[in-house]
């Protein structure tokens, strides 16, 4: 899986969990700082992510996952 | 120092008769039930397939993601605060929000989030169980949503009195203004539980209609064929304000908040008092309250919920308390019964009676009891000059609830 194609399956998860636009998705955007993805909001992300990209994201990594980037990463590394 | 007078300056509602006040009412000065067929799946192996359902979906109003962290009753109580606070004139106000509280209980919660999300724990584990699911089923819910949608500071409340939480919700309303602890308190209640395990609790009991192929007729307080309520859901609220505060920001008035009287039964956990002797002190007390002359409460809003023994035992209580000259309405016969969300809805109902000078009509009450010995507004709307009127609510608990409003 590309970097390009998790980003844009975690745009998907963002637009159902947290109603984020697709179009505002991007490596350098910050969950909570620029796309307004509270806590509760992101430990859902989480769960779908795991789900969708069939990986582990344990508790204790999700604070290192700041940027959208951060994510892609992880996944990319897991999968 | 004297008591200050609280006014009603805004309504709110979303029912089965309509998704705001104005279609609600309306639909009652006309007599519609808001019943029909459950048409659900899960619907066909309960003994009760009928309800009272919302006129207008949430999802009508609200935004998806929004719901998505919402149980239906917080959904419903922000639809009816917004509405209720739009109609006082205070959207977009700079009222003080340290001077604002909010009173809005439901009777049985969030219900519907809990069973969805044990469902989801079942098939999937505790991992999948929603992140919203404690806020969305905490009792608090519907009161904390409205205090942050509102900005309120002064204490967000929930009262839990069963079917007499939105009356009771009302009348702490009324004790915090009086109180100097705010101008402003948004008050009422709210209740979403037509789903398969409270309609089964409540069938089991044998407190429901099982009129399943009449859902129209199903609901007939008062009436010979009466065997039991109908589930109605959705929230109503009102604006309560001290009446000087009212005033100074040239507020229309509905109504003003003329007394309240709560007591409690302490004799069985569900069966209301023999005598009904609870509720007869609960609109004593009332009256006593809003200092008013029994003459001049000429309406009653009854609590009537089309049970065969509560109906007759309120009718027996107004005789005591109140006397033989009140006409009598039970919205319940259109909306069905709201549970925690009836006190609110009517509530606004009686405050309307009084502005608009009408009674709204009992439908289904084709033949009466023998016992019916107060006048009752059947089948029809009746103009009358209503200086004040009264509005009754029990819950199961032995909760009883009495407001008294009067023109302001």
């Amino acid at each position: 899986m590309t970097r390009d194609e998790i980003t844009t399956g975690l745009a998907e998860i963002l637009e159902e969990v947290a109603g984020v636009n697709p179009d505002d998705v991007a490596e350098g955007k910050s969950f909570t700082d620029d796309l307004d993805v509270d806590s509760l909001s992101m430990v859902e992300v989480v769960v779908a992510a795991e789900e969708k990209f069939g990986v582990k994201i344990p508790d204790n990594e999700v604070q290192n996952l700041k940027t959208v980037g951060d994510a892609v990463s992880y996944i990319a590394a897991q999968s | 120092m004297s008591r200050s007078d609280v006014v009603v300056t805004g309504l709110g509602a979303t029912t089965p008769l309509g998704g705001d006040v104005a279609s609600t009412w309306d639909a009652m000065l006309a007599g519609r039930s808001g019943v029909s067929a459950l048409t659900q799946e899960w619907a066909e192996q309960l003994p009760v397939r009928i309800a009272a359902q919302l006129a207008v979906e949430p999802s009508e109003v609200l935004d998806r993601v929004r719901l998505r962290r919402l149980d239906r009753s917080e959904a419903i109580a922000i639809i009816a605060a917004q509405q209720a606070w739009a109609d006082a004139g205070l959207a977009g106000s700079d009222l003080d929000g340290e001077r604002l509280a909010v009173s809005v209980g439901s009777g049985i919660g969030g219900a519907t989030t809990l069973l969805a999300q044990d469902d989801i724990l079942e098939a999937s584990g505790p991992r999948r169980v929603s992140p919203h699911t404690i806020p969305m089923l905490m009792p608090n819910g519907p009161a904390a949503w409205v205090g942050l949608e509102l900005g309120a500071k002064a204490g967000v409340h929930s009262v839990a009195s069963a079917c007499a939480t939105g009356a009771e919700a009302i009348a702490l309303g009324l004790d915090i203004i009086r109180s100097g602890r705010a101008d402003v308190v948004v008050a009422g209640g709210t209740e979403a539980v037509i789903h398969p395990l409270p309609i089964a609790g409540f069938s089991s009991m044998r407190a429901m209609s099982t009129r399943n192929d009449d859902p129209e007729r199903a609901s007939r307080p008062w009436d010979r064929g009466r065997d039991g309520f109908v589930l109605g859901e959705g929230a109503g609220i009102v604006v309560l304000e001290r009446a000087e505060h009212a005033a100074a920001r040239g507020a229309r008035v509905y109504a003003r908040l003329a007394g309240a009287g709560i007591t409690s039964d302490a004799y069985d956990i569900v069966q209301p008092h023999a005598e009904g002797e609870g509720a007869i002190r609960a609109i004593a007390k009332a009256i006593a309250d809003a200092d008013i002359a029994k003459r001049d409460i000429v309406h009653v809003n009854a609590h009537a919920t089309s049970t065969p023994v509560g109906d007759m035992l309120e009718i027996g209580g107004l005789h005591k308390a109140l006397g033989d000259h009140p006409v009598l309405s039970a919205t319940k016969s259109m909306t069905g019964h709201l549970l925690g969300a009836a006190g609110a809805l009517e509530s606004i109902a009686t405050i309307l009676a009084i502005r608009d000078s009408i009674v709204p009509p009992t439908i289904n009450l084709d033949d009466p009891e023998p016992g019916l010995t107060l006048d009752v507004a059947a089948h029809k709307a009746r103009p009358m000059e209503i200086p004040a009127a009264l509005n009754n609510a029990f819950g199961f608990g032995g909760h009883n609830v009495a407001l008294v409003f009067a023109r302001p």
